[in-house]
This record gives structure tokens, C-alpha cells and sequence, in this order.
């Protein structure tokens, strides 16, 4: 298991990308699965930058690991922990994809993508912490 | 800078180079809202775009929302990944593409 703990600021997100690119440079996986966990890591770093710990700064935890998923196939598992205030960012509804642009809202983007994208997305709230964890199969490129 | 532009005065074509995240989205946000004044036929040209996230997607919404009452806003020579992005979101709904 690799682990990244950091100050939870958008400006850090760069240095988020490097771990994630470093995790995952020994795996065979599909570009668009690459993108696909990327696009989910800056959610979910940024949302936390963002809320957390507003109006204040504090630190994001990342931990990424890889398991055998029950078909054997290898699944990565990354878990995003901040010590801020309790929020389930799963209790937040869908946006309104069918709205036409004058109802479109712009927020709760961010965590249906994570939700579309990943096969699995869970919320606890332990020893104060809040733990987000996405899993997504790695799909080889061959 | 992930942002070029050329303008003729009503038409501002903006292409969107790498990758548009949370990092640098405020700065091309302020750039657009600077330079889309007098404009009415915004262009997006994403055929160097290889990755946008929900920051990038607020921009875009918030300009087509600006564009509608004024002309026209169309997103040209996206790629697959960053079309996967708009489908999933439902985004290709609201924005014309060519």
C-alpha cells in the first residue's frame, strides 16, 4: 500500500497527480481507466480542499492499494481520509442530467462522476475521520 | 497557460490544451469572462483537450448559460475521453457540438 499524507489544498493536487501517477506506473491498465481513476482522485482531493476543513487548512490522507477483485482480477482500491468536519458526500443527490440548461445546476458534478466512473464508492465516518473509498477494476491494455 | 485565442472582435475562438482542471480553471474562467465581452459567436476547440474535470465542466456551463441570450457557443473537435465526460454528465444535451 502506498500512502500520501498532505495539506488538503488545490494547489497540492499536482503533487495528488504524481502519487497517483507513481501508484499506478507498475500496472497494465487501459488509458481510459487511468483517466477515469484521475478524474475521480481530483474530485474527491478537492472536495475536501474545498469543504473540510473551510475556512481553514488541514490534511488529506491518500492510501492506494491494489487487491484481487472475486474474478481475480486486479482492483485498485484508494481511500481519501480528512479529519474535518463529518460529510457523506454520497448523501448529496444526482444532479439533474436531464435538465435543460436554464435548471442545470452547477453543483454535485464532481461526485456523479465518481459514482458513474467507479465500480464501487463507499462513506464511513470513523475516529473522526472521514474515509472515502473508490475501487475500480484495472482493465489491461492488451 | 492551457488556453489559446484568436478573436475577430465577434467571434472568439478559445482552444483548450492537456488538461483543464481544478488547478487551472480559475485562471481560464477569468480569462473568458474578460475577453467573451462584445463577443457572440464563442468557439471551444478541444482537439488538444485530453482531460477536463467538474471545475472545467462549471465553466463551460456558465458560459453557454452567458452565450444563449447573446449568440452562440459550440464545442468543436472533442475527443473521445473528454466526449465520454459530457455524455456521462449529460452535458451533451446543453452544448452544440461540431
Amino acid at each position: 500500500m502506498k500512502e500520501l499524507k498532505i495539506e488538503a489544498t488545490v494547489e497540492n493536487l499536482a503533487k495528488v497527480f504524481s502519487f497517483l501517477s507513481e501508484s499506478m506506473e507498475s500496472y497494465d491498465c487501459d488509458p481510459k481507466v487511468k483517466r477515469q481513476i484521475k478524474l475521480c482522485v481530483e474530485e474527491l482531493f478537492v472536495n475536501i480542499a474545498h469543504y473540510a476543513y473551510n475556512p481553514d487548512i488541514g490534511l488529506a490522507e491518500i492510501s492506494i492499494d491494489t487487491v484481487a477483485g472475486k474474478d481475480g482480477k486486479p482492483r485498485m482500491v484508494i481511500s481519501f481520509a480528512d479529519s474535518g468536519k463529518p460529510y457523506d458526500p454520497l448523501s448529496r443527490p444526482d444532479p439533474d442530467i436531464e435538465a435543460d440548461l436554464e435548471d442545470r445546476q452547477i453543483g454535485g458534478l464532481g461526485v456523479y462522476l465518481v459514482r458513474t466512473t467507479m465500480d464501487s464508492v463507499e462513506y464511513e465516518h470513523r475516529n473522526g475521520h472521514n474515509i472515502t473509498t473508490i475501487e475500480k477494476e484495472l482493465k489491461g491494455t492488451d | 497557460m492551457n488556453y489559446e485565442k484568436t478573436n475577430d472582435g465577434k467571434k472568439l475562438t478559445v482552444s483548450l490544451i492537456g488538461e483543464v482542471d481544478s488547478m487551472n480553471t480559475p485562471e481560464i474562467e477569468e480569462r473568458l469572462l474578460r475577453e467573451v465581452d462584445g463577443v457572440t459567436e464563442l468557439v471551444f476547440d478541444m482537439s488538444k483537450l485530453d482531460y477536463i474535470s467538474s471545475a472545467g465542466l462549471r465553466v463551460l456551463l456558465q458560459m453557454q448559460k452567458m452565450m444563449k441570450p447573446v449568440g452562440s457557443m459550440v464545442i468543436v473537435n472533442a475527443k473521445d475521453d473528454v466526449m465520454d465526460i459530457f455524455k456521462v454528465t449529460g452535458f451533451i444535451r446543453l452544448f452544440t457540438f461540431q
